[in-house]
C-alpha cells in the first residue's frame, strides 16, 4: 500500500464531506428525505476513507518507509514495533490525522446507530458535522500533509521523541482525542437544534449518551497523560497547570457540567438555552486546545509543534466554527422556549450550583492559561501565570462544588428540604470529622488545606453511599430486597454512585500528595541510607546496561523498613537515546495503598557518587484508583438501556420497582 | 426606544455575550500569532557593554575584555565544555569563522576545570578571534546571560544589539543574524 493511496483517499473524503455538509441540509430545509439520506451514506463513506488514509501511514510506519518525509522525521528502523505504530500519531500531521479519523468514526456511529433519531435532525447534526470535517482536511491537506514523499529517501530516520516513547504516551493522544472529538457530537447536535428552533427533552435524551461517552474517553486520556507525567519526567508531580494540560481540563470541565445540565433538560425541560450554549463551549475549549497547543501562541513544556502558518489556519477555522457557532446562537437561542420552572432548592438547583462553579472554573482556568497571551498583547511585558494562581481560584470553587455533590442527589426535583437532606448525611458529617482527625494523627506536617481536603473527600463518599442506600432503602426493608433493589437500579444511577465515589477518592489522593509529599535530594555513594516515608532507603551502586534502542544508567535502591528487615530492590534508570540525542528518566515507584516511594537516578559525581531524588507521595494511587472509578461509572452508565441510542424510551417519572424489573 | 424594544434587548444580550467575548479574544490570538513565545526580552539589549575583562584559556597568552568589542560588529558567543547544546552548533561558528563573516569572540562560561576549555577546542576546533575563561560568571553577567549556548550581536560601539538564546542553526543565521549584522556591518 503506498501512501498516495491515503493521499488519494483524504482528498476524496473531503469531497464526500462537502456532498454530506450542503445536501442533506437542504433536504432538511425543504423536507426531501432522499436528500436527508445521504448524509448517512457519506457518513459511513468518510469513515472508509478517511480509515483507508490512516492505515497508509500507519502501514507506512510500520514497514519504516523513509521516503515519506513524516517517517523519515518520526520515526527510526531501530524502534520497537509498538511506537513504531504509535509514531503514526506522535507527531502533528499523524495526530491531525487521527484526529480525522475519530471524527468520522463519531459521524458513522451516528449513521449506523441513530435510525431513530429525527430525519430532520439527523441530516442537520450530520451536515454539521461534516463541515467540521471539511476544515479538518483543509487544514490537513493544505498545511500538515503526511503523505508527503521524500527524494532521495534517507538511510534511516530521526526517531521519536524519546519522551513519548512509552506505554502511557502511546495511548494518551486516541483516548484525548476520542473525548475532545466526541464533544463534535454535541456540538453538531447544539447547532441542529438551532437550525430547527427546536430544543426539548428527546434531544436531549439524544445528546446525553454521546457527551458521556466523550467524557468517559477524556476523563481516561487526562488521567493517562498524568500518570505519564508522574513516572516519566520524573518530578513526582501528576499535574503541572501546563497550557497543554489545561486545554484538556478546559473542555473536561465545562463537558462535565453539559452532562448534568443535559439531565435537567431531560427530565425537567428547563436550562434548554443554556445546555446549548455548554455544548458549543465545550467543543471550542476542545478546538482552543489544539489551536494552543499546535500554534506557538503559547509555549508549553510539551507543544510539538510550533509553527505560526498553521495557526493563522487554525485561527481562521476557530472563528468560522465557534464564532459561527455563537452566531447562530445570539440569534436563535432567544426563540428557545422557556423551560419549567423550579426552586433554588431542589435537584435543579443543585445542578445549576454544579453548573455555575464549573463553568467559574472553567472560565477561571481560561482566564489564567490565557492571561500571558492578552497581556503580551497589550502591554509587550513576558509573564507566566503558575500552579499558585491556579491553585488560589480553582481550589476555593471546587471545594464548595464537592460539599454540594453529596447533597444535591438527595433534592428531589422542583423543590427541596435542604434541612432534611442535611440531616441524612450526618454519617458522611461523622466521617468527615473521622477524616480530619486521621490526617492530623497520620500526617506530621499541619496543613489546614489537607485536612480540608480529607473532611471533603470523606463527606462526598459517605455521602454518596448514604444516597445509594436511600435509594435501594436498606434498613428500611429487608437485606433481600435491598439487594434485589440494587440489582435493579438503573445503570445510570449506578453510574453517577460510581463517579461520586471515585472522585472523593481521588480528592483523597491529590490532597495527600499535595500537601504531604516528602522529598529528598542528595548525592549518595553505594551504601548510603536516606529514611523516607517510613522507609529506609540504601543505595546498591549503579551501572550501565544497553536497551534496544538506548543506552541505561541503571541505579539501584534497596529499600526496607526502619527495623532493618528488607522489602525490595527499586531500579531506576536514566535512558540516553543516541539517535535523538536526548535523555528520559524512568522512576524507580513502589506502590502501596499508603502511598507511592518514588526514586530517581541522576548524573554521576567525581567523586564516585549518583545525584539521587527520592520521594514519598501519600495516596497517589488513590489519585488513579479514584479515575478509574469514574471512568467506571461513565462505562456502566452508558449501557444503561434508556441511553442505548435505538432502544425504545418512554420512560415517565422514577418508577424504582417497574425500572428494576425491566433491567434484569 | 419603546420599552418593549428595550425588553428585546435585555432578553438578547445574555446570548450576544458569548460572540462578544469569543469577537475579543480572537483578536487577541492574530496579536499573538505573529509573535514568537521564544523570544526572551533582555533589558540590556541596545545598552552599552558592563566592562569586564577575562583571563586568558590555560596556555594561552590574551584573554577578552570588554575593550576588544569597539571599533567592529562582533558575534559573542557564550560556550562550555559541559554544554552538550553548544557542541551542536559548534560546526556552525567553525563555519562561520571560515567564511571570515563576522569576527567571534568566545566567553568559556562556568568551567570547573581549566583544562576543559583548552582541550575542548582542541578538540573541535577554536572558530573564536579571542576567548576569554570566565569561571565567576564576570563577563556572563555584563551580558545578561541565561545559558549557554548563548549569542550576542555587538556594534561598533560596544552596544549589545540583539542577543540569540539556544544554538545557532543554518535558519536562524539567515532570517535573523545575518540581516542585523550586515545591517550594523553597512553603518
Amino acid at each position: 500500500m503506498s501512501v498516495e493511496v491515503g493521499h488519494f483517499a483524504l482528498i476524496l473524503a473531503l469531497f464526500v464531506a462537502i456532498l454530506q455538509g450542503s445536501l442533506p441540509m437542504l433536504g432538511a430545509a425543504r423536507g426531501n428525505a432522499s436528500w436527508m439520506a445521504v448524509a448517512d451514506q457519506a457518513a459511513l463513506a468518510q469513515f472508509l476513507l478517511v480509515a483507508i488514509a490512516f492505515g497508509c501511514l500507519m502501514h507506512a510506519y510500520v514497514v519504516s518507509d523513509f521516503s515519506v518525509l513524516n517517517v523519515a522525521s518520526n520515526s527510526h528502523s531501530a524502534k520497537p514495533l509498538l511506537y513504531k505504530i504509535a509514531g503514526t500519531w506522535g507527531n502533528h500531521e499523524g495526530s491531525m490525522l487521527l484526529w480525522g479519523l475519530i471524527l468520522v468514526i463519531f459521524g458513522a456511529a451516528v449513521a449506523a446507530f441513530g435510525r431513530n433519531l429525527p430525519p430532520g435532525l439527523r441530516a442537520r447534526a450530520l451536515g454539521v458535522q461534516a463541515w467540521i470535517a471539511i476544515g479538518f482536511y483543509l487544514f490537513i491537506l493544505f498545511t500538515s500533509n503526511p503523505f508527503e514523499r521524500l527524494d532521495p529517501p534517507p538511510i534511516d530516520g530521526n526517531g521519536l521523541n524519546p519522551l513519548l516513547q512509552d506505554p502511557g504516551l502511546a495511548f494518551h493522544p486516541p483516548f484525548l482525542y476520542l473525548g475532545y472529538v466526541g464533544f463534535s457530537m454535541a456540538f453538531s447536535f447544539a447547532v441542529a437544534a438551532l437550525i430547527e428552533g427546536r430544543v426539548d427533552a428527546s434531544w436531549a435524551r439524544w445528546v446525553r449518551p454521546w457527551t458521556l461517552a466523550a467524557w468517559t474517553f477524556l476523563t481516561c486520556g487526562i488521567a493517562l497523560g498524568s500518570w505519564w507525567a508522574y513516572y516519566e519526567l520524573g518530578w513526582g508531580g501528576w499535574w503541572f497547570w501546563d497550557p497543554v494540560e489545561n486545554a484538556s481540563l478546559l473542555p473536561w470541565l465545562s463537558g462535565t457540567a453539559l452532562l448534568h445540565s443535559a439531565i435537567v433538560v431531560e427530565k425537567r425541560d428547563a436550562l434548554k438555552g443554556w445546555t446549548v450554549f455548554l455544548a458549543i463551549v465545550t467543543f471550542s475549549l476542545s478546538l482552543l486546545g489544539t489551536f494552543l497547543v499546535r500554534s506557538g501562541v503559547l509555549t508549553s513544556v510539551h507543544a510539538f509543534a510550533v509553527d505560526p502558518e498553521r495557526g493563522v489556519f487554525i485561527l481562521a477555522l476557530l472563528i468560522i466554527v465557534i464564532g459561527g457557532s455563537f452566531a447562530l446562537f445570539a440569534w436563535r437561542g432567544p426563540q428557545l422556549p422557556a423551560g419549567g420552572l423550579f426552586r433554588p432548592v431542589s435537584r435543579e438547583g443543585g445542578l445549576l450550583l454544579n453548573n455555575l462553579l464549573l463553568s467559574t472554573a472553567a472560565a477561571a482556568v481560561l482566564l489564567g492559561t490565557l492571561y500571558p497571551l492578552l497581556l503580551e498583547a497589550t502591554t509587550g511585558d513576558k509573564v507566566s501565570v503558575g500552579a499558585p494562581f491556579f491553585n488560589a481560584v480553582f481550589l476555593p470553587l471546587m471545594a464548595p462544588l464537592v460539599a454540594a455533590m453529596a447533597i444535591g442527589p438527595l433534592l428531589p426535583w422542583k423543590r427541596g428540604d435542604l434541612g432534611a437532606a442535611l440531616a441524612r448525611l450526618w454519617l458522611a458529617a461523622l466521617a468527615a470529622a473521622g477524616a480530619v482527625f486521621l490526617g492530623w494523627a497520620v500526617y506530621d506536617g499541619r496543613s489546614a488545606m489537607g485536612l480540608l481536603g480529607f473532611a471533603l473527600a470523606a463527606w462526598l463518599f459517605i455521602g454518596t453511599l448514604t444516597d445509594l442506600a436511600r435509594r435501594i432503602e436498606l434498613h428500611a426493608v429487608s437485606p433481600r430486597t435491598s439487594l434485589r433493589r440494587a440489582l435493579g437500579l438503573p445503570r445510570a444511577a449506578w453510574g453517577m454512585t460510581l463517579a461520586h465515589a471515585g472522585l472523593a477518592v481521588a480528592i483523597a489522593g491529590m490532597t495527600a500528595s499535595s500537601v504531604w509529599k516528602e522529598e529528598r535530594v542528595q548525592v549518595m555513594r553505594v551504601g548510603d541510607q536516606v529514611t523516607i516515608g517510613g522507609y529506609a532507603v540504601t543505595f546498591a551502586g549503579a551501572g550501565t546496561q544497553p536497551g534496544p534502542n538506548y543506552d541505561a544508567l541503571v541505579g539501584q535502591f534497596a529499600i526496607a523498613r526502619p527495623n532493618g528487615s528488607p522489602l525490595a530492590v527499586l531500579t531506576a534508570e536514566k535512558r540516553y537515546y543516541p539517535v535523538e540525542n536526548q535523555d528520559t528518566t524512568e522512576a524507580a515507584i513502589r506502590s502501596t495503598v499508603a502511598g507511592d516511594l518514588y526514586a530517581v537516578i541522576g548524573e554521576p559525581q567525581a567523586d564516585g557518587g549518583y545525584v539521587t531524588r527520592l520521594y514519598f507521595e501519600p495516596l497517589v494511587p488513590w489519585i488513579w484508583g479514584g479515575v478509574g472509578l469514574m471512568v467506571l461509572g461513565g462505562v456502566v452508565s452508558l449501557t444503561d438501556r434508556r441511553h442505548r441510542v435505538g432502544a425504545p424510551v418512554r420512560q415517565r417519572g422514577r418508577q424504582p420497582v417497574a425500572a428494576g424489573a425491566g433491567a434484569e | 426606544m419603546t420599552a418593549v424594544a428595550a425588553r428585546g434587548l435585555m432578553r438578547r444580550l445574555p446570548y450576544l455575550l458569548p460572540l462578544a467575548l469569543f469577537v475579543i479574544l480572537a483578536g487577541y490570538f492574530w496579536i499573538g500569532l505573529g509573535k514568537d513565545p521564544h523570544e526572551i526580552p533582555s533589558p540590556l539589549i541596545d545598552k552599552p557593554v558592563a566592562a569586564f575583562s577575562l583571563a586568558a584559556l590555560e596556555g594561552r597568552e590574551r584573554g577578552f575584555t570588554s575593550q576588544d568589542l569597539i571599533g567592529q560588529v562582533s558575534l559573542v558567543n557564550v560556550f562550555g565544555s559541559w554544554c552538550v547544546a553548544c557542541r551542536i552548533e559548534h560546526p556552525f561558528l567553525m563555519q562561520i569563522r571560515r567564511e571570515g563573516l563576522v569576527p567571534i569572540y568566545g566567553i568559556d562560561w562556568r568551567e570547573k576545570d581549566r583544562q576543559a576549555g583548552p582541550l575542548w577546542l582542541a578538540q573541535h576546533g577554536d572558530p573564536y578571534a579571542l576567548v576569554g575563561d570566565d569561571p565567576d560568571s564576570h563577563a556572563a553577567i555584563a551580558f545578561g546571560v541565561t545559558g549557554a549556548p548563548e549569542t550576542f550581536i555587538v556594534d561598533a560601539k560596544g552596544i549589545i544589539r540583539y542577543k540569540q538564546v539556544g544554538p545557532i542553526t543554518a535558519e536562524v543565521w539567515e532570517q535573523t543574524l545575518w540581516p542585523i549584522i550586515r545591517r550594523l556591518q553597512a553603518g
